[in-house]
């Protein structure tokens, strides 16, 4: 499970480089984005663009970030391919994530509502 | 049996006997067998991948099907088999009819609490974000993904059925 994180100005982000997050990595998924988001900056930003698969133990440790990041950090998504779309949205966790198509859609509104 | 790939093939599958069946008529049934572990849930996957090959679904079929099954079996290993703490075999049958795709899930586990399969009713998100459940999803997808949803505990098994309304037979 490899995360890359880089930070621009106020906001931190974080891209998955694998295509599942299941059971099988979701502890250590939870793990390495904590490191990574240390003493990042107010906004984290999530690119699951390569992702293609998320059961309910990675959305599970995807609202775990969440809640580890808050208040002080706020958790955005963004390139939910298709199934992993349609887990946030079965299970309506795309009402508590601000959800964007692209990490360039996101800088630009993160960047207009600061 | 004419048709058989040995789980080796599969990226997960080194350490085990996990193995996969296929009849060459249709899509026959297909009968996946392989041993508890963390990864046999990704293995069985891939194996039922290979095996639903033939009939051509969309992503989203193939998705949706993946879902349904990862949530059933990550169940057995992490509560069934205890993750690890008990170990048995994990059993994956699939055939196709009229009404959809069959499936029936066999493992040798301790039994669904009370002997029935969990409500999974969707989760309150209507609360404070450190209240938020990180867990509970499971039950609540395949529940809304799947049909005719059986558990039965028969001669120490765990029998679980279900239908996937993609696929139909002619």
């Amino acid at each position: 499970m490899e995360l890359s994180a880089k930070i621009e100005e106020q906001l931190c982000i974080v891209t998955v480089h694998a295509a599942r997050i299941d059971a099988v990595v979701a502890i250590e998924f939870k793990d390495h984005l904590r490191d990574a988001t240390e003493n990042a900056p107010a906004h984290v930003l999530l690119d699951l663009s390569a992702v293609t698969f998320v059961d309910s133990s990675g959305l599970g440790a995807i609202v775990a970030a969440m809640k580890f990041l808050a208040p002080e950090q706020k958790l955005s998504l963004c390139g939910l391919t298709p199934m992993v779309d349609k887990v946030f949205t079965l299970t309506c966790m795309n009402s508590i994530f601000p959800i964007y198509s692209t990490a360039q859609e996101a800088r630009r509104r993160i960047k207009a509502a600061a | 049996m004419r048709n058989e790939t040995q789980g080796r093939s599969a990226p997960q599958a080194a350490k085990s006997d996990a193995k996969i069946c296929l009849d060459p008529s249709i899509l026959g049934t297909v009968r996946i067998q392989v041993y508890s572990s963390a990864t046999a849930p990704r293995q069985a996957l891939h194996l039922l991948k290979v095996a639903l090959a033939p009939l051509n679904l969309t992503l989203e079929e193939l998705g949706t099907i993946e879902l349904v099954m990862a949530e059933a079996l990550n169940n057995i290993w992490e509560h069934a088999y205890q993750a690890g703490r008990s170990n048995g075999p994990i059993e994956l049958f699939c055939r196709q009819t009229r009404h959809g795709l069959l499936f029936d899930l066999i493992d040798t586990g301790q039994p669904l609490p009370g002997e029935h399969i969990p409500l999974g009713t969707p989760a309150d998100l209507s609360v404070a974000t450190r209240d938020i459940p990180e867990g509970g999803y499971g039950w609540f997808l395949i529940r809304d993904l799947a049909k005719d949803i059986t558990y039965r505990r028969l001669d120490a098994q765990n029998h679980l059925h279900l239908r996937m309304a993609i696929a139909h037979a002619r």
